[in-house]
This record gives structure tokens, sequence and C-alpha cells, in this order.
């Protein structure tokens, strides 16, 4: 059994990344429902091409044409169905977890590896510093050139990755560090040395690990929350989600080839998850949304970017507030009752 | 007795004759062919169930190693296939030896009734809980809506929910018992299984019982979204409190356990066993051999597998389980008072 060395992609990942990971739709072009506003903004680009090298004044045909592109942007992005927010959310320009490192943070040092296998590139970890606040982040990195992409498995963990975030908010707790984590896969990696390696156990000693690590944690989701994938990392006091982030069970297109067997239906998977930010928020599953700026994080990607540094400073100055204990047996009450209708079960006897 | 509780026997857990119906199903549909990623989605079959169809007697006694099988007639083939070997196998023999292959030794996944009866010492079984049914709160429709193949699944299984969770006693040893029904929707874990766990974890606390769990779980059910998703945290967070209160926990992982309740509460007790064969993973089979565009290699995700790549404490044979369930009992038992 050949054994992939955890930095690359194991044999065939790259011609299809994962479950569910169909390659962005749209890397040249942009997303299908975008089009209205990427004529709009071709024209402008025209335009104000055209008038560079004269001196005509159509500083009102300019101001119109913005206008336009300002409605179509509005009009766009408040009718997206809920398997568009998942193309928002893959979208090849959306901010990734190195992108916030080198926008918000004022200062980083990488930590490798998780101390028994290797250091899984999928997940980024390390010391962050915003301003004065100290803390621990832990992200999935999906790279952003093809060749960055692949050597992190598009974002999908191996076991050694969930190890290796372990290991470092192990050391956050004994450091007295709070942990901030980015949360951006297509779900953890399905293969050969992912099961020989424990990829299912790896998850849950995470899992199980988070509700007793005492420092704060706040889980942000910023694009792709896929499954237990996401989850590996997603245990804390504050879940927040970016607005056209989206998390799930399961991939739209692995709902859709279960239970349609077709993947023409996938748009209908996707509504009926029920996996956007706001029925998320609206189930009491996620503690709140991080509006992003007028058609996505993309369009405005420093915009985007300075809200979520924002939000972590002042997230973690109110959990910072909470006495220890108190902050542990919220956590685990919180997620003990996730989502659950007042009173509907029964209390042990 | 709490209103939710309910005496062996008699809502939640009927004795039903659906013992084979993975066997039958594995003529077209094994286990396997029905899983995907970390969720499951089974199709029902109403017009292959039978009713309610239990029987006394049968167990068979005085040997070490016990099969609790209660024998029992069958409508339908008389003969059945194993679906690892492919031997031809006469049901009763089947049936006489615990639902395990008299050929290859594999071990078929056991409904939770007979479960139960094979694991419990005789008349110590007291459910809790049974009356705790799904809500279809997505409104998930495919092709037809959740909230009806509940319903059939109900009428068809006897039982409102894929996990049937009590107290009980394994050789004389009180027990919280929580076992996975593969036939409930594939044993997926919704959000009234993930609250049974959570349930079952706080009883074992509060009782001071050891809990023993039985998996057989295509995983998270997807028609709950990502309610289901959080019964990963939702039992992992109830089974840190009984483990911070001194608790025992052993899980037996059997056929087949996959998915995100491989990735939550089954692999993480104190002891993991498994059965001989028993398919054991994250990803399903099928999902990684289309990723990988490969064929996977022989005994892949089977407990043999695991235990060689140090996932497991043990593989137990069915014959074996209550004696070391037992056994195993009595070396947790310094972690608690008596009752």
């Amino acid at each position: 059994m050949s054994e992939a060395p955890p930095d690359k992609p194991e044999p065939g990942a790259g011609e299809r990344p994962a479950k569910g990971a169909s390659p962005p739709r749209g890397a040249e072009t942009g997303p299908e429902f975008e089009r209205p506003i990427r004529d709009l903004e071709g024209q402008l680009a025209e335009l104000q091409e055209l008038a560079g090298g004269t001196q005509l004044d159509i500083s009102s045909e300019v101001a119109a044409l913005r206008a336009r592109l300002e409605a179509a942007i509005e009009t766009t992005y408040s009718e997206l169905s809920p398997w568009d927010r998942v193309i928002v959310a893959r979208h090849p320009e959306r901010p990734v977890a190195g992108d916030y490192v080198n926008a918000i943070l004022d200062d980083f040092i990488e930590l490798h590896g998780d101390r028994s296998y290797g250091d899984d590139r999928a997940i980024l970890t390390g010391l962050a510093r915003i301003d004065d606040e100290r803390f621990m982040l832990i992200g999935h990195r999906k790279g952003r050139t093809t060749k960055e992409r692949l050597a992190c498995n598009f974002g999908c963990a191996h076991p050694e990755g969930y190890r290796k975030a372990l290991h470092k908010m192990r050391l956050a707790e004994k450091l007295g560090l709070p942990i901030v984590t980015l949360i951006n896969t297509p779900g953890a990696y399905p293969g050969i040395g992912a099961e020989e390696r424990g990829q299912a156990l790896a998850i849950a000693e995470n899992i199980l690990a988070m509700f007793g690590l005492r420092v704060p944690i706040l889980v942000i989701v910023i694009g792709e929350g896929g499954s237990g994938g996401a989850l590996g990392i997603g245990i804390g006091d504050r879940v927040l989600m970016m607005e056209y982030a989206y998390y799930s069970v399961i991939s739209p297109e692995g709902c859709a080839a279960i239970l349609w067997k077709d993947g023409e239906r996938t748009p209908d998977a996707a509504a009926s998850l029920r996996l956007t930010s706001a029925d998320l928020e609206r189930l009491e599953l996620v503690d709140g949304v991080i509006p992003e700026p007028r058609g996505g994080a993309h369009r405005d990607r420093e915009g985007a970017m300075q809200t979520v540094r924002a939000t972590i400073l002042s997230e973690l100055a109110g959990l910072r507030r909470l006495e220890t204990d108190e902050l542990l047996r919220l956590r685990r009450e919180k997620f003990r009752h996730a989502g659950a209708i007042d009173g509907r079960f029964p209390t042990c006897p | 007795m709490s209103a939710e509780r309910i005496q062996g026997g008699s809502k939640g857990v009927q004795l039903d004759s659906a013992a084979s119906e993975e066997t039958r199903d594995s003529q077209g549909r094994t286990p396997e062919s029905i899983r995907e990623e970390s969720v499951s989605a089974p199709e029902d079959k109403p017009e292959e169930r039978e009713d309610a169809a239990g029987e006394a007697g049968g167990a068979e006694e005085g040997k070490r190693r016990r099969l609790r099988w209660r024998k029992k007639e069958l409508p339908g083939g008389l003969w059945l296939k194993c679906e690892a070997c492919a031997a031809t196998i006469y049901r009763k023999e089947l049936e006489g030896k615990g639902m395990v292959c008299p050929s290859c030794g594999f071990h078929f996944t056991l409904p939770g009734a007979e479960r139960i009866r094979m694991v419990l010492d005789e008349g110590t079984w007291e459910e809790f809980y049974a009356d705790l049914a799904s809500l279809d709160r997505l409104e998930f429709t495919d092709k037809i809506s959740y909230a009806e193949k509940l319903q059939r699944t109900v009428e068809r299984t006897g039982q409102n929910e894929a996990l049937l969770c009590g107290t009980g006693e394994i050789e004389n040893r009180p027990v919280v018992l929580a076992v996975l029904d593969f036939k409930f929707l594939g044993g997926s874990m919704g959000e009234v299984v993930g609250e049974k766990i959570a349930l079952a974890c706080e009883l074992a606390r509060k009782r001071h019982r050891p809990l023993v769990i039985f998996t057989s779980s295509g995983g998270a059910r997807m028609h709950e979204g990502m309610l289901s998703l959080m019964q990963m945290a939702k039992t992992c967070a109830a089974l840190r409190s009984l483990n911070e209160a001194g608790g025992f926990s052993i899980c037996v992982l059997t056929n087949p356990t996959t998915g995100g309740v491989t990735a939550s509460f089954a692999t993480v007790c104190d002891l993991t066993l498994a059965e001989p064969g028993a398919l054991i993973g994250f990803a399903g089979p099928r999902v990684i051999a289309t990723t990988l565009k490969q064929e996977l290699p022989a005994g892949f995700q089977r407990a043999e597998f695991l235990l060689e790549k140090g996932h497991l404490d043990a593989i137990v044979e069915r014959a074996d389980l209550r004696d070391t369930l037992a056994r195993l009992i009595d070396y947790g038992r310094a972690a608690w008072s008596a009752e």
C-alpha cells in the first residue's frame, strides 16, 4: 500500500479533489449568476478606458453605469439561492486562511507538525497577534495558486492535520492563549492513508478534547463548512459564520447523488439541507453571522477581512470576561442542547 | 417511573422478525451500497418488511461460548447468501449460529432487539426514552418527505428511532446499554439518536453503571442537515461529562459503522471493541474508491485492518461478547462506587 507524504496529495487527488469538491465553478469567468454584474463591470471599465484617452467629460455616464452596477449587485445578491451561496463560498477569489494571515495579523509565527506522523498542509496553525491580542490561529488551508491548492489537498485535512491542530490547541491552553479557528474545508480527506491513520478517531478526539480546553475558543466559518472535517476544529464558545459561508452535514453534490441519484438535483439538495448562515442562525446552531461586503467577500476582500479582524478582537474581549469554569460549562451546555427545541427532550431521571 | 420510560418488550423494542433483512437486502442492496460519505439514506422497502413475530425460548445455555439467539420461523427464502464469502447458507443454520456465517465467520448485522436479547441477561432489559420520535424540522423532501419516510419506518420497525437505550444486566452486572439499529434508516444519527446517546451517558453517570454501546450506522442523517452533524458534538459533550465523573464506557463497533458515528462517540469510549469483519471507517469505501479512482486493498476498513493499524482494543466474536463484556466490566468497577 503506497504511503503518500503528508504534504502531497494522494494519487488521483488532483483529478478530483474530494467528495463534493467540484472544481470551483467559473474559475475564469465567475459564477453564472454574476453574469449581469460582470457585463456591467466590463462596460464600466471600457468606458473609463475610453475616457482616459480623450478630454470628453463622461462622468455622468460613468456615474449612471456605476449606479446600474450597484443595483445589479444588489438585485443579484438579494436573490441568491442556497446553491448560489455555496458557489460564492467556493469562489476562487474569496479570502482564504493565508489571506487573513497576511491582511489582518500584526504578527504570525507558523507552527508545524503533529509530533507523531507529519505536517498536514491542509491545516494551518500558528501563534498570531492582532494589536495586543495574542492567540493561537488554527485554520483549514486551501491555498491560492494551483500548486498551493494541490499541496494542501484543497483544504481536505488528513488525521495528522487534526492532530496537529490539537497539539497546537493544547499548547495554547498551556500558554493561556485563546484559540481562533477559521473553517474552510469541503470535508475531511477520504483516502486510504486517512483511514489507515484514523480519520474518524482524529476528528472525534478533537471534538472531545475541545470541550475541555481551558481557554476561550472562537470559531469562524469563513467559506466551506464541510461536515465532520469542519467540526474537527469547530467546537467553540462562539461559533460564527460569514454571511456567504455554508455549513453542512454533507456536500450538496453528495446529497443529490445519494438521495436523488442525480447530480442535476444539486441545487435542490443545497436548498433542502438548510446550510446557509441565515438558516443556521434561525436553527440556533451558530451564534452569529458576520456580514460581508455587498456582493460577497470576493468583491471587497480587504473590507471583508477587516470585518473579521474587528470581530475577532471584540469576541475575544467578550470571552475573556468569563470565568474559565463558567466558560467551559456554557460551551458544553451549548453543544449538549445544540439546536434542540426547548422542552422537547427529557432530563435524565 | 417517568413518563418517557417504557418497559422492555413493549412499544420500544418489539421482537420483530426482520432479523435477516440485511441479508435479504444483500441480494440487491448491501449496507455498503447505500452508504456514501458520512451520511446514510437507506431507501424504504416496506414491501419487504414483516410484522412482529417474536416467540419465546430457544436461547442456548450451558456453554461458555453462549449464543443468546432466538430461533424463529421467517417467511421468505430458506437460503441466504453471505455478503462476505458468497456462500449459500441455510437460514436456520445461520440463525442457530447467531447470524454468523458458518463458512467464513462473517458477522451479519443484527437488529437492535436481537442484540439486546443476545447481550443482556433474560428479563433484565428496561427501556428508556422509547417514545422520543424524530421531527422533520427542515421539511426535507427528496422522493418523499422525511416526515413520511419516518412514519413508514416507525410503522415497519415498530420502534420510534434507530437507537434503543435502557438498563439491564450482563451476567448479573448492571449496565446502561445503547444499541444502534441499522434497520431504522441505516442506524443514522439524527437529533433523537444523538439525544438518546447523551441521555444514556447521563443515565450511566447518575446510576453509576458502566455504559455499553453497540453501533451499526451509516453516519449522520442528512435529512436533518446540520442538526444531525451537531449530534457529533452533543454526544461527545455528554461522553466527556461521563468521563469526568469517573464513568466507564465500552463501545462495540459492528458491521457497518461509518461516518459521523465513527467520528464521534463510537471511537472515543474507554474501550473500543469490534466484531470480526465489521466494516468501520470515516468515509464509505465507495466514496474513497471514486475519489481515488482505484480499487481498494482487500480487507480495507474491516475490523482486522483497524486492529492492525492500532485503532481497536480488541476484536471479539459474537459468541464471546457477553463473557468478555462481563469480565471487562469487572475491571472498570474500581472507577465506580457501588450503586
